[in-house]
């Protein structure tokens, strides 16, 4: 038995411990960075110092094991230093230039490609999927690995016009910012749930069920006289949000749940504002374990938005060079009413003007 | 344990390739008997097509509300081992940052009472520790403080606030991202472990308009660095740069500039930085001959969220320049002004965002006490329904 008091509300551990000597003495006195090869940075500091940061691809989903590789190797090679990126990166933090060439093999022979820096694909955000979650429509880290086996070269090279970031959610909640990416993959249900009548009462708050819709389509009903809720279905787009606050109104369905792909969105300021991902392909079918209509899709859209965009152009700022009935033609992606908005404001996104290429 | 292991054709097929394999991962661990039924129902999941878990129940650790996600099989017969299966959310060191002592100490503790399995992170940015039972709990919490790590947030309460490596080890960092995550996680422990929230409420902490933790798009109160002086420059490294070739000025630079403020003649670049708006890409393209200025600070904006409940939203200006400096009194005070307006008027999950559309940016502002600036808005309103209010004659009389 442990002695010491019960601990609560200490709050994260203070990042400076972690920080390794050459950050402490720097710290807010880089002075520029350069991007040698892919997946290092040098970062120089206005004392001359320089910082080398090896970046290494990750699955997201780490065995304990495979942290305390990564672990030994930042004793080896950087005085028990790393951090990861917010696109599940590993870095290693490097004051020997003389050492990385060893990192790099070593990393490569352990399965942990380095690269994901500059105008690469950089590693996919993603989300739990099939893996831990109970709302996914379908997998994710089985779609993003049979992703990034076909895109790989895109992760070790650096050869596209500008960065190229994906995302991937497998489900309409989004956790990540799949919905501000270049290239956008969301899992979908395309089916009004089915209502567990007998069970609903027991298991869910009714007032808090009919309020979660978006659209008002659910509406309070008496089945075999029991209190209930009936869906109409014209009004229902099949988000999914009754069954995060409801498990007997079931959206998972194995026949229609699938998978849509959207493109140009981005969160940066540089160039251009913000903005959303648009739809490209409403739904591709749920195929794993390789998911090849999904896989062909993205690197399609990879290799025509490399082949005519220009330097610096991102997938948005390309698609809104060119406007989008060029990019449906270039891409020969059919365009369906399911493109066309008709949510809130569907209006805005409406083509409110004559000027059109012909 | 002597239970035989599961067949998983169907994922075998993901251990092939060059990418990273999660299989792989798993099967590091594939002499546990929860890793066995974690990889059976996934495969259960491929060949159905069909997830196998079930909503999370109320579970935690004692005086919390937030941190852990109770998951369960909805399968526990089949797969005995992850019946239980919870997610624990530990909140991260500002910025990733680790030594892999800590790494290991965390490691320890998640092998002996979890899967073994993680997230190195969550889309939340917390460390996620994937797959353990409610018995274990309180002893994982227990020895996690016991090495200074405490759970993030989950569910109605404030989220764990996340930030980018900032001046660690970017020369782009307008204010100490780390300083000002770490001192705002510290400050409201309370929010963070106890929802008393209508919906989530997410603060990030991004350096530069790069916003490398992608704040715009997700956090309810996005702390984005910027400058008000002029862009320092380093004109022979300008004129390095167009020596090697590497950089075309005019096409790369001046001409892809959003406001067209830049001109170069072959040897000098100008820059007119009253129409400068800061948005990274010159910087970007040379970075050591451009850095943001010396007066620095943050534009703060709000309400971004995914779609779920009412539609997407993109963050949008609050207050356009603050200086951070520690203790940030003025956006703690700003900051608890929001959580009592939208802790009283919000919806049940309804975002803070969503609860603007509600009720309007205008009204909002007023409520908050904070003026109107035109920063605000991309242009003013186009539809003549006007709410005038009594004070509009009231003025004038």
């Amino acid at each position: 038995m442990s002695a010491s008091p019960r601990k609560t509300d200490i709050g994260p551990p203070h990042y400076e411990q972690f920080l390794p000597p050459i950050i402490k003495k720097n710290y807010g006195k880089w002075l520029y960075h350069e991007n040698p090869r892919p997946g290092v940075l040098v970062h120089v500091a206005e004392s001359g110092d320089k910082l080398y940061s090896v970046r290494a691809g990750t699955p997201r989903l780490l065995n304990v094991k495979s942290i305390r590789l990564f672990a030994d190797l930042a004793d080896k090679y950087c005085g028990g230093h790393l951090r990861f990126t917010s696109r599940n990166n590993v870095e290693f933090l490097l004051t020997d230039e003389s050492k990385i060439d060893a990192l790099i093999q070593e990393l490569h022979d352990l399965g942990y490609p380095v690269g994901g820096t500059g105008n690469a694909i950089s590693a996919i955000v993603h989300t739990q999927g099939w893996v831990h979650c109970h709302s996914a429509a379908t997998d994710a880290s089985g779609v993003v690995k049979s992703l990034m086996d076909e895109l790989y070269p895109h992760f070790v090279n650096m050869n596209l016009p500008a960065k190229l970031r994906i995302a991937f959610a497998c489900c309409l909640n989004m956790c990540g910012a799949v919905h501000c990416s270049d290239i956008a993959i969301l899992g979908v249900h395309t089916r009004v749930p089915e209502i567990d009548h007998a069970n609903l009462p027991k298991m869910c708050e009714l007032p808090t069920l009919i309020a979660s819709c978006p659209t008002g389509a659910i509406r309070p009903a008496t089945v075999d006289g029991q209190q209930s809720i009936h869906i109409e279905e014209h009004l229902c787009m099949y988000c999914g949000n009754c069954f995060t606050v409801c498990p007997a109104v079931k959206i998972n369905n194995a026949k229609t749940d699938g998978l849509s792909i959207w493109v140009g969105g981005k969160v940066s300021n540089a160039r251009t504002e913000p903005k959303f991902s648009k739809l490209v392909i409403p739904f591709l079918p749920n195929n794993p374990p390789r998911w090849p209509e999904t896989v062909e899709a993205v690197k399609h859209l990879v290799e025509v938005y490399a082949a005519n965009a220009r330097k610096y152009e991102r997938m948005s700022e390309w698609v809104e060079r060119i406007g989008w009935p060029r990019f449906f033609k270039l891409t020969g992606l059919p365009f369906t009413k399911y493109h066309i908005d008709d949510f809130t404001h569907a209006g805005e996104t409406y083509k409110r003007s004559a000027q059109l290429k012909h | 344990m002597s239970e035989k292991k599961r067949e998983t054709p169907l994922l075998d097929e993901l251990e092939k390739g060059p990418w990273p394999s999660f299989v792989k991962e798993l099967k590091k661990s594939a002499d546990t008997p929860v890793v066995q039924d974690l990889l059976g129902q996934l495969e259960r999941s491929y060949e159905e097509h069909l997830g196998h878990w079930k909503h999370g129940g109320i579970v935690g650790v004692m005086g919390y509300g937030g941190g852990v996600i109770g998951r369960y099989s909805d399968l526990p017969e089949e797969f005995p081992h992850i019946a239980h299966f919870h997610t624990m959310r530990v909140n991260q060191p500002a910025g990733w940052f680790y030594t892999s002592d800590a790494l290991r100490k965390i490691c320890d503790i998640w092998e002996a009472h979890g899967s073994g399995i993680t997230n190195m992170h969550g889309s939340t940015g917390d460390i996620i520790l994937l797959g353990t039972t409610t018995d274990q709990l309180e002893p994982i919490f227990g020895k996690l403080t016991e090495i200074g790590f405490d759970l993030g947030g989950s569910g109605s309460d404030m989220r764990t606030p996340s930030a980018c490596c900032g001046p660690a080890r970017c020369e782009w960092a307008c204010y100490d991202t780390l300083a000002a995550c770490y001192d705002f996680t510290q400050t409201y422990q309370d929010e963070l472990h106890r929802p008393a929230f209508p919906y989530k409420y997410k603060l990030k902490f991004a350096g530069c308009p790069n916003d490398c933790v992608a704040s715009v798009a997700r956090a309810d109160m996005s702390f984005i660095g910027t400058w008000k002086d002029d862009i320092q420059m380093d004109a022979e490294q300008v004129r390095q740069y167009a020596a090697s070739g590497t950089v075309d000025i005019q096409k790369d630079v001046c001409e892809r500039c959003p406001t067209r403020c830049m001109s170069w003649d072959g040897t000098n670049l100008t820059i007119d930085n009253s129409e400068c708006v800061k948005c990274m890409h010159c910087i970007n393209v040379m970075p050591k001959a451009l850095r943001p200025g010396k007066e620095r600070g943050c534009t703060v904006l709000i309400g971004a969220k995914a779609p779920i409940v009412g539609g997407a939203l993109l963050s949008s200006v609050f207050v356009p320049f603050i200086e951070m400096e520690p203790p940030y009194s003025d956006l703690k005070e700003l900051t608890e002004a929001i959580w009592d307006l939208w802790g009283e008027h919000g919806k049940n999950r309804e975002r803070v965002g969503e609860f603007i559309q509600r009720v309007g940016l205008g009204n909002f502002l007023e409520q908050i006490g904070l003026d109107p600036v035109p920063e605000m808005i991309a242009y003013p309103r186009t539809n003549p329904y006007i709410f005038f209010g009594e004070e509009l004659h009231e003025e004038q009389a």
